[in-house]
């Protein structure tokens, strides 16, 4: 085939929803753009980690501790579900890690917040894992087979880290007033952040039409947003917390919650390093990453010595 | 104090004796289980972050089970017992408004004189040879203890035992295979295992000492000193490891005499119930 009826070959799929595997043939661009795509949410869920780690040994009840435990090793298994997946893409892993601690790569920045009291756990399973599962339910679908199948995973265990995040929320919301203090505080701080969870508005986000054209994504950051919108506005209500929006309103005519201006220069300086924990963040990982390698370095020096006891017994 | 072992039932034990041992067995799992979850997120290895996690849950599962049956011996203990057991301000507060107790009481309300885990566990992380190092000493200890504490005449503690002894089956093979990995990996690993393993030698004796409330329900910690001895010495042949010469141990953590190490455990892991005391989470 010549390069153009393998482009006609790739777009017949594509069209005709059929799943890219590693060994079909993919534009440049597309196997590209699905690499960045695929290593910033493995990096998300690592660096993700983080701030919900924060809380393990402080959590209120051994049930929560559990739970929250759990949750945070669930995301580790989501990162790697995801760098595997990466890898189909002909990247490997270390290059992935070494593109996050160099800065080179991008991760989501509602992680660059602080964690500041035990709702925050509340608030970030409900919004940030709801404003995911957004974003991520209809990866299930996109285009790429290896990243779709990672992505039904990673969905199944998101809604319920969702579940578990509002059921905090709503034990605050119904106990004292100082756990009604905490909740609203912590809905304050994440609600903003995870409206920007979504991305640019579509106007201004350079690779959307391209992605919605492959597949790769399949509804826009501004529908998303919409759709996130809409549902967590009732959740709130349930909860009885106010939505720190005082432009947030019903319109009839759209069939839609309008809603204030968000702030895209903090979004934007989040995104450029400015966050309150973009430097902490970065520099645990490195530290990790770095204060690991001697471990890793005895990994392999054992595997190969055992490789090379084995080989002169046979 | 009974010494004979096997022949007793439960109810010949003193109430007291048995609510001390069931603490002291919750104790263990919720301090190493805090000391290994410490990892999480900052392992060296995406997978072994993802194993030692599954660790950490596993005692922190048998902390609950343990914590809730000794919640629930207390709770049936005679006012006057009650009000003598623990030396906390908080649980004594609860304990004369007449509420009963629950896990989270026991792991949240007791201040480290009350706590009787063994000293080895509350010891820090430092890096991933003391964690091992650490795991391997107590995963090999467990491996024998619950063995025998599966058949105690108890049949709450027998039947958690019996659950544990799959899991620890599981830690001890994992702790073994890092102890050898670092042992026969590089110099620096090598050197680091070793350094880990003499400086943690002195906390195993008190695993091992003979526990008077242990003998009376089930499992003698003396008589397991042998086998244990014998799985650290083959494992080290193997890991090209020496058996630390010193015969000096440090003990005092069933009496409730910690190292400095357990107060900062502590006030991170109670402090959400000492800062709002009485909510439900």
């Amino acid at each position: 085939m010549t390069v153009h009826s393998f482009q006609e070959h790739f777009d017949s799929l594509i069209d005709n929803d059929i799943a890219i595997e590693p060994k079909d043939w993919m534009p440049d661009d597309y196997r590209k753009t699905l690499i960045r795509q695929i290593s910033q949410h493995a990096h998300s869920e690592i660096i993700g980690m983080l701030p919900e780690g924060n809380w393990i040994t402080r959590a209120p009840s051994l049930r929560r501790k559990a739970v929250l435990l759990a949750k945070v090793q669930d995301e580790a298994g989501h990162g790697l579900y995801l760098y595997s997946a990466a890898e189909t893409l002909g990247v490997s892993r270390d290059e992935l890690y070494d593109q996050l601690h160099s800065g080179k790569a991008k991760y989501s920045s509602i992680f660059n917040y602080p964690t500041l009291t035990w709702a925050d756990m509340g608030a970030i399973g409900w919004l940030v894992d709801g404003a995911a599962i957004m974003n991520q339910v209809p990866l299930c679908r996109t285009s790429y087979g290896p990243y779709a199948r990672a992505m039904v995973r990673v969905c199944k265990e998101e809604s319920f880290h969702q579940r578990q995040g509002f059921e905090i929320m709503l034990t605050l919301a119904k106990g004292t007033e100082v756990q009604k203090k905490m909740a609203q505080d912590a809905f304050n701080r994440w609600w903003w952040p995870s409206l920007m969870m979504f991305g640019p508005p579509d106007a201004e986000s350079p690779h959307t039409a391209q992605s919605v054209r492959w597949r790769i994504k399949r509804l826009t950051n501004d529908e998303l947003r919409q759709k996130f919108v809409d549902v967590t506005v009732e959740q709130a209500k349930v909860l009885g917390l106010d939505i720190p929006d005082k432009d947030l309103k019903w319109n009839e005519a759209r069939g839609h919650f309008d809603f204030g201006a968000i702030n895209w220069e903090e979004f934007k300086n989040v995104v450029k390093g400015n966050g309150p924990c973009n430097k902490q963040r970065l520099d645990t990982r490195r530290k990790a990453w770095e204060e690991g390698q001697w471990v890793r370095d005895a990994a392999q020096a054992h595997a190969q010595k055992r490789k090379e006891k084995m080989a002169s017994a046979a | 104090m009974q010494s004979n072992t096997n022949s007793e039932s439960p109810s010949s034990i003193s109430a007291e004796a048995r609510l001390e041992y069931t603490l002291q067995l919750a104790d263990d799992a919720l301090i190493i289980g805090h000391r290994l979850s410490e990892w999480c997120g900052h392992g060296p290895i995406l997978e072994q972050d993802i194993a030692l996690t599954n660790t950490a849950l596993d005692h922190l599962g048998r902390a609950r089970s343990l914590y809730q049956y000794a919640a629930e011996q207390f709770n049936n203990l005679p006012a006057d017992a009650k009000s003598k057991f623990f030396t906390s301000i908080a649980l004594q507060q609860l304990i004369a408004s007449g509420s009963s107790i629950g896990e989270d009481d026991l792991a949240s309300l007791r201040d480290g004189w009350d706590y009787r885990n063994a000293l080895l566990l509350e010891q820090p992380n430092i890096d991933w040879a003391y964690t091992v190092a650490r795991s391997f000493f107590y995963d090999s200890f467990n491996f024998l203890y619950f063995k025998q504490l599966s058949v105690s005449t108890d049949a709450t503690l027998a039947a958690i035992a019996a659950k544990s002894l799959k899991e620890v089956t599981y830690h001890l093979r994992w702790s073994k295979e890092w102890v050898i990995r670092l042992g026969d990996g590089t110099e620096e690993s090598h050197s680091r295992m070793q350094t880990a393993v003499n400086d943690l030698w002195m906390y195993t004796g008190e695993l091992l000492s003979p526990n008077n409330t242990a003998q009376q329900t089930g499992v003698d910690s003396a008589a397991l000193k042998q086998p244990w001895t014998d799985i650290i010495t083959d494992v080290f042949k193997e890991a090209d490891l020496k058996l630390p010469a010193g015969t000096w141990m440090q003990e005092g953590g069933r009496n409730g005499r910690h190292t400095e190490h357990l107060g900062y455990i502590l006030a991170e892991l109670q402090f959400m119930q000492r800062a709002y005391p009485g909510m439900e989470w």
